[in-house]
């Protein structure tokens, strides 16, 4: 039995609907919001500012450093106690490299860039929606880049290359790949790449090509986040202006 | 961020504020959202100002305490993430977040806002367990009285699961219309004091120039459910009877937002 029609009736190369905004968290930095089907999460940014622990700090340039979290009430089953996993470290880690190749910190040296990421509710595909959603927040800080990473999930479900694999199809009883890939939009160059299951050659490349589309899906939306916060606050500048209370003296 | 504790107190010594509000004015919109979580077993966001907190309610079936045989019970705790404001760090819990978890904690605890009794299933074997997370998202100052409202709302959003009634295994992918026995519904206001004046709901900036203030939780026949005084100037009863008689006035403002979101009579 092939799995040929998708538990919530998607085509394969289609996405769940989005929710994508930037700006959500005024006291960062830099922020942004990215809801994929049920996999939800909030991204802040704060920095460049000085490093700690010294030793860490590099004098070429500042760094990047994530924080991926499930909150104790996101997961499926019960409750996830609070505190530093393994598995959130090696997400966090990834996470940098995945948005390493696009951050240009070298006028920053010594410094650090703190990505804050936290998921209220889950449902597979969360370390891309963290790098997608840490993307735009970037983006948001002013933090300079060469371009949004965009990032989602393909996999192969019993035979299918699918997009955006949901916690059920991760579940399928069968021969399932999950296949976390982050692209560099304009190059389509490959920045995170994770597999979990079995897959062949030819399915991963299918995989990998599709992936391509996907991930242009993603970043029209992250684009158009950013542009609505920026372009939304050209034409309200005055309003806002007259709202934002005088604080922290005149000066 | 430049806290001037001289300036915030020169404009309230003439009854004004930073940011132009009266002494006494919530700052707005107040919005309490809630469900929106599947993953969880009640949800609530609440937004006052630009603040924004949420709790989330997980339950689990658990053995009860030895000395509580009969009750299920109740943990509530509290994460100040680094997301929400550049003041906090990663790592465990500090202060003000203990602070928090702990106020409100006692304050359904102690006030026995839920009945424990009815959350226990098997006497000494097994009862229902609430988890309430709070999770700041930006805190722009008055984290307490954000996260109270959203704990109280979550608290009410929740649905029990069904369970398996030899193993004990929660079914977490069902859902009932089992609501926790929640008993009264109390609001925390936190009153400061700084000089001779009294506010509420506190900017970031406020939050920092105080001398003394006062948690009133109060349920909405005005009685008191917790109190807990902070700050290290002390104050006179006299003090204590005005800052109540301002966190009741205010508690029945959020009450009606609370009960208008949860569609509660």
């Amino acid at each position: 039995m092939a799995y040929t029609k998708r538990f919530d009736g998607r085509k394969n190369d289609e996405l769940r609907p989005m929710i994508v905004k930037a700006g959500v968290i005024k006291k960062a930095d830099g922020s942004a919001y990215f809801k994929i089907g049920n996999t939800e999460c909030f991204a802040s940014v704060y920095g460049p500012r000085e490093l700690h622990p010294r030793f860490l700090q590099n004098p070429k340039k500042g760094i990047i450093r994530c924080h991926y979290n499930m909150l104790p009430f996101s997961g499926t089953g019960s409750r996830i106690r609070p505190g530093n996993k393994r598995r959130s470290q090696e997400i966090s880690m990834v996470m940098e490299k995945a948005l390493n190749p696009v951050v240009d910190l070298t006028a920053y040296p010594n410094t650090v860039v703190d990505i804050y990421i936290e998921f209220p509710q889950t449902d597979a595909g969360t370390r891309c929606a963290a790098i997608s959603a840490a993307s735009i927040a970037l983006a948001d800080a002013g933090i300079r880049m060469k371009e949004m990473v965009s990032s989602v999930a393909m996999g192969e479900v019993d035979g299918t290359v699918v997009a955006d694999l949901t916690y059920a199809e991760e579940a399928f009883d069968g021969i399932v790949s999950d296949i976390p890939v982050a692209m560099v939009n304009s190059t389509q160059e490959i920045t995170l790449l994770q597999m979990d299951g079995e897959i062949t050659k030819k399915a991963l490349i299918e995989s990998l090509n599709a992936a391509k589309a996907a991930t242009a899906k993603i970043h029209v939306l992250q684009e158009a986040a950013l542009k609505a916060k920026y372009a939304g606050a050209k034409t309200s500048a005055k309003v806002a202006n007259a709202q934002t209370k005088p604080v922290e003296g005149s000066q | 961020m430049i806290i001037n504790k001289k300036r915030v107190q020169k404009l309230m010594a003439e009854g004004k504020r930073l940011d132009g509000r009266g002494l006494t004015d919530y700052r707005g919109p107040i919005e309490i959202e809630v469900g929106g979580v599947k993953t969880a077993e009640g949800f609530a966001k609440v937004r006052i100002g630009e603040t924004v907190v949420m709790a989330g309610v997980k339950l689990g079936l658990e053995k009860p305490y030895p000395d509580t045989p009969e009750d299920g019970g109740i943990m509530v705790n509290c994460e100040l993430t680094p997301l929400s404001s550049p003041e906090y760090e990663s790592g465990p819990p500090g202060m003000k977040a203990v602070e928090i978890a702990r106020v409100i904690d006692r304050g359904i605890r102690e006030s026995h806002a839920i009945d424990t009794k009815k959350l226990c299933i098997e006497k000494g074997e097994k009862a229902w367990f609430v988890m309430v997370d709070i999770i700041s998202i930006n805190d722009a100052g008055n984290m307490f009285d954000a996260a109270g409202l959203a704990v109280l709302a979550a608290l009410n959003d929740t649905r029990l699961r069904d369970f398996d009634p030899v193993t004990g295994v929660v079914d977490y992918k069902s859902k009932t219309d089992n609501k926790l026995p929640m008993t009264k519904q109390a609001i925390p206001i936190t009153v400061y004091k700084l000089g001779d004046k009294l506010f509420v709901d506190p900017s970031s900036e406020e939050e920092h120039c105080y001398d003394a203030k006062l948690i009133v939780g109060s349920d909405d026949k005005g009685i008191i459910s917790a109190l807990q005084k902070g700050g290290d100037t002390p104050i006179s009863v006299e003090d204590v009877e005005a800052m109540v008689d301002i966190a009741l006035e205010k508690s029945a403002m959020l009450r009606k937002v609370f009960k208008k979101a949860l569609k509660l009579k």
